[in-house]
C-alpha cells in the first residue's frame, strides 16, 4: 500500500468533503424546521462568490492586503447573501407555508433558476477569473503538493463553522427555540415562540454559511460562473440525505463521507466512475438506512 | 387578325415559361446547406455571407466560364432529418455544386444524397475524421483540418519537441474533448515511442480535482494532454501548480481561448494549445474579411474564412474544369492548387485540404503565440 498516495486523496477528500458540508448544512437546517428543499440554496453560494469578486475587485484597486480582502469580501458576502437568504422566504416561501408539499419545492427551483439569470443579465455568463485572496504562508511549503494554504483554511472554517452551530443549537435560547419549531412548529407557538423569526434565523445562518463556503472555495478554484451554484448544490444535497436530513451532525459526515468516497473512487478506481460510484452509495445507504446515517426514523403520528 | 395576335401572344408566353428552366442553367448554381436557423445558426450563417460575397465578387469579374453564380441556400438547422430534406431540394433545384453541410452529424446524413446524384459537395467545418477517412464518399471535400489532426499534433508534439514518453491523457467526457483523447492515445500508441500512463475522463464542473492532479502525479506522467474547454483545463492547470507539479500542459482548440487565460491568470503560462493555423497575415484572408465589413458592417462568425476558400476553391475547380462535369471538377480539386483564405490548398485523393491545418500555440507574457 503506497500510504503517501493514500493520504494525498485523504486530505484531498477532506477539502472537498468540508466543502460539501458547508453548503449542506443550509439544507439540512431549512429542511429540518420547515421540511423544505431548498433548491435555490446552490444559488445563494453562487451569489456570495460573486459578491466577494465584486468587492475584492474593488478593493483590489486601492492595494489592500490580501488577507484583509478575504475579510471584507466574506463579511460583505455574508451579509448580502443572508439578506438574499430572508428575502427568498419572505417572497417565495412564506406564502406557501401552508400549500400543499410541492408547491414551495417548484417554488424553490424557481427561485433557483430566476437568480441563475439574474446573475447572467446583471453580471456576466462568462467564467470569471477570482483572486487568490488566501496567501501561501512559508511554514506550508513542506505540505504544498498535498494541501495549499485554501484547503487548510477551508477545513479549519468548516470545523470552526459546524462547531460553533452545534454550541449554538444546543446552549443558547435561540437555538433552543430552533430545535423546539423544529419538533413541532405548531407546539411552539403556542409556548410563544416566533415561528417567523426562527425561520428567518435559520436562512441567515444557512446562507451565511453558504456565502462563507462560496468565498473560500472560489479562492481555492480560482474561478466563478452562474452555474457553479447547480453542482455544489445538488452534491451539497447528496450529502445532506446521505447523512440524514433535517440533522446538522448528519449533513457534516454525509458531506465528509461524500467527499472522501469521491477522492478515493477518483485516485483508486477510476474518475469516469466518480459520480456513478458517490451516487450508487447514496443509493445503497438509503436502501439500508433510508433516513441517511444519522437521520432519525420518524414515527407517524396518529 | 385580333384573335391570332391573343394567340400569338399566348404561344409567345408560353414559350417564354418553357424557356425559363434553359435561362436557369445559364447560372452555375451554388448550392448553400447548413444551419441558418435554430440553435446553431451563427455556425451556418457567415457560411451564406462567404458564398454571397464570393459569387457576388467573381460575378462582377464576368462569372465562371461567363456564367453568372447563383447562390441557393438551404436551411437544416445542423439536424440530420433537416439535412437530407435540404440535399434533396438542392439536387432537385440542379445545384452544380454544393458548400456546406455545416455540422459533421447533418453533412454524414446528407452525403448519400449527394454521392447519389453525383453532386460535389464540400464542407468548411465538419471536422468527423471519417468524412473523409472512410473512403466512401470520393466526392466530399472539406477546407477545415478533420478532429484527429489536432491530437496527432499534440502527441508529436509532446513526443518529438518536448521529448516526454510518459504522457497522462484526460478529457472532460463531452464528445469533443474525449475524441481529441482516444485519437490522442490511438496516435500515441500507434507510435510506439511513448506511453500512455493514464487515462481519464473527469467530471465538467466539479468543486476540485485535487484527487485527479494528485492521480497525475501518482502515475509518474511527464506530460499531461487534455482533450476538453477551458473551464476545466484551467482548475487542472491551477490545481497542478497549486500542488507544485510543473508538468508541460498540452491541449486543444477548445483551450486556445483568451478566456482561459484570462481565467488561469499566471499559472497560464507556458502552456500549449493547437489550434488552426494563423492566417491573419494572408492578403486574402485579409480581403475576405474587408468585403464582410464592407457589406455587412460587422466581423464575420465562425467558419467564415474555411467557408470563402472553400467557395473560392469551388468556383475557381468549375472555371478549371472547363464544365460542370462533377468527375472534371473532383480532378481539378485534387490536381489545381488555388490561392484562397486559409493559404494556397489542394485537396489530396480522400478530399482533405493539404496545406490546412493546426499549430501549436503557448502562452507566453499572457497571450497564445504560434510556435514555428
Amino acid at each position: 500500500m503506497d500510504w503517501q498516495y493514500f493520504w494525498e486523496l485523504f486530505f484531498g477528500g477532506l477539502t472537498r468533503g468540508s466543502i460539501y458540508a458547508l453548503i449542506a448544512l443550509g439544507y439540512t437546517m431549512v429542511y429540518g424546521i420547515i421540511e423544505l428543499i431548498n433548491f435555490a440554496h446552490g444559488e445563494v453560494y453562487m451569489l456570495g462568490a460573486f459578491t466577494a469578486l465584486i468587492v475584492a475587485g474593488a478593493l483590489g484597486i486601492y492595494g489592500f492586503p490580501a488577507v484583509a480582502i478575504l475579510i471584507i469580501a466574506a463579511a460583505v458576502a455574508v451579509i448580502y447573501c443572508a439578506a438574499y437568504g430572508v428575502t427568498l422566504e419572505k417572497i417565495a416561501y412564506k406564502p406557501l407555508r401552508d400549500a400543499p408539499r410541492l408547491s414551495p419545492l417548484i417554488s424553490a427551483i424557481g427561485m433557483s433558476i430566476f437568480l441563475q439569470n439574474y446573475v447572467i443579465l446583471a453580471q456576466t455568463s462568462d467564467f470569471m477569473p477570482f483572486p487568490n485572496l488566501v496567501p501561501q504562508p512559508e511554514f506550508l511549503e513542506p505540505i504544498a503538493h498535498i494541501m495549499g494554504a485554501s484547503e487548510v483554511l477551508i477545513i479549519v472554517t468548516s470545523a470552526i463553522a459546524m462547531a460553533a452551530l452545534t454550541l449554538f443549537i444546543k446552549y443558547t435560547r435561540m437555538g433552543k427555540a430552533m430545535r423546539a419549531t423544529a419538533q413541532n412548529r405548531k407546539m411552539a407557538m403556542l409556548l410563544g415562540i416566533d415561528a417567523d423569526k426562527v425561520i428567518s434565523l435559520t436562512f441567515v445562518i444557512g446562507s451565511s454559511l453558504a456565502a462563507v463556503g462560496g468565498v473560500l472555495i472560489a479562492s481555492h478554484v480560482g474561478q466563478v460562473n452562474f452555474a457553479i451554484g447547480f453542482i455544489a448544490g445538488i452534491k451539497a444535497f447528496t450529502a445532506a440525505v446521505l447523512g440524514g436530513i433535517g440533522s446538522i451532525p448528519g449533513a457534516m459526515l454525509g458531506g465528509l463521507v461524500l467527499g472522501w468516497c469521491e477522492s478515493f473512487a477518483t485516485g483508486y478506481i477510476s474518475s469516469d466512475y466518480e459520480d456513478a460510484l458517490a451516487f450508487g452509495l447514496l443509493v445503497l445507504i438509503l436502501i439500508f438506512r433510508p433516513s441517511g446515517i444519522l437521520g432519525k426514523a420518524k414515527t407517524q403520528k396518529v | 387578325m385580333r384573335k391570332g395576335w391573343f394567340k400569338g401572344l399566348v404561344a409567345g408566353l408560353a414559350l417564354a415559361v418553357m424557356a425559363c428552366p434553359a435561362f436557369a442553367a445559364d447560372t452555375i448554381k451554388f448550392g448553400v446547406a447548413g444551419a441558418h436557423s435554430g440553435d446553431l445558426a451563427s455556425y451556418g450563417l457567415p457560411t451564406v455571407n462567404a458564398a454571397k460575397l464570393v459569387a457576388k465578387m467573381v460575378n462582377a469579374k464576368g462569372g465562371v466560364l461567363g456564367k453568372q453564380v447563383e447562390v441557393i441556400p438551404q436551411d437544416d438547422q445542423c439536424k440530420p432529418e433537416l439535412a437530407t430534406n435540404a440535399a434533396t431540394k438542392l439536387v432537385s433545384d440542379g445545384a452544380n455544386v454544393v458548400l456546406g453541410h455545416i455540422c459533421s452529424g447533418a453533412t454524414k446524413a446528407a452525403l448519400p444524397i449527394y454521392k447519389e446524384a453525383n453532386i460535389v459537395l464540400m464542407s468548411p467545418s465538419a471536422t468527423n475524421p471519417a468524412l473523409t477517412q472512410s473512403g466512401d464518399y470520393p466526392n466530399f471535400f472539406r477546407t477545415i483540418a478533420s478532429d484527429d489532426q489536432q491530437a496527432k499534433l499534440g502527441v508529436d508534439f509532446t513526443i518529438e519537441k518536448l521529448g516526454k514518453k510518459k504522457i497522462a491523457v484526460l478529457h472532460d467526457k463531452g464528445d469533443y474533448g474525449k475524441g481529441y483523447a482516444e485519437y490522442a492515445k490511438q496516435f500515441i500508441e500507434q507510435g510506439g515511442k511513448g506511453s500512455v500512463v493514464l487515462f481519464e475522463g473527469v467530471t465538467p464542473g466539479a468543486v476540485d480535482y485535487s484527487a485527479v492532479v494528485q492521480k497525475i502525479r501518482n502515475s509518474g506522467a511527464e506530460a499531461v494532454m487534455f482533450g476538453g474547454y477551458h473551464p476545466e483545463a484551467s482548475k487542472i492547470v491551477q490545481q497542478m501548480r497549486k500542488k507544485r507539479m510543473d508538468l508541460p500542459f498540452v491541449s486543444d482548440d477548445g483551450v486556445k481561448d483568451d478566456t482561459f487565460i484570462k481565467v488561469a491568470g499566471k499559472d497560464a503560462e507556458g502552456v500549449y494549445a493547437s489550434s488552426s493555423r494563423d492566417v491573419s497575415a494572408l492578403p486574402l484572408y485579409k480581403e475576405a474579411i474587408e468585403a464582410h465589413v464592407k457589406e455587412f458592417g460587422a466581423e464575420p462568425g465562425a467558419f467564415y474564412k474555411e467557408a470563402y476558400a472553400a467557395s473560392l476553391a469551388l468556383l475557381n475547380a468549375i472555371e478549371k474544369a472547363g464544365s460542370t462535369d462533377s468527375a472534371k471538377i473532383m480532378n481539378a480539386l485534387r490536381t489545381e492548387f488555388v490561392e484562397t483564405s486559409v493559404g494556397k490548398i489542394k485537396f489530396d485523393k480522400r478530399g482533405d485540404a493539404e496545406g490546412v491545418g493546426f499549430s501549436m500555440y503557448q502562452v507566453k507574457n499572457g497571450k497564445y503565440v504560434e510556435l514555428k
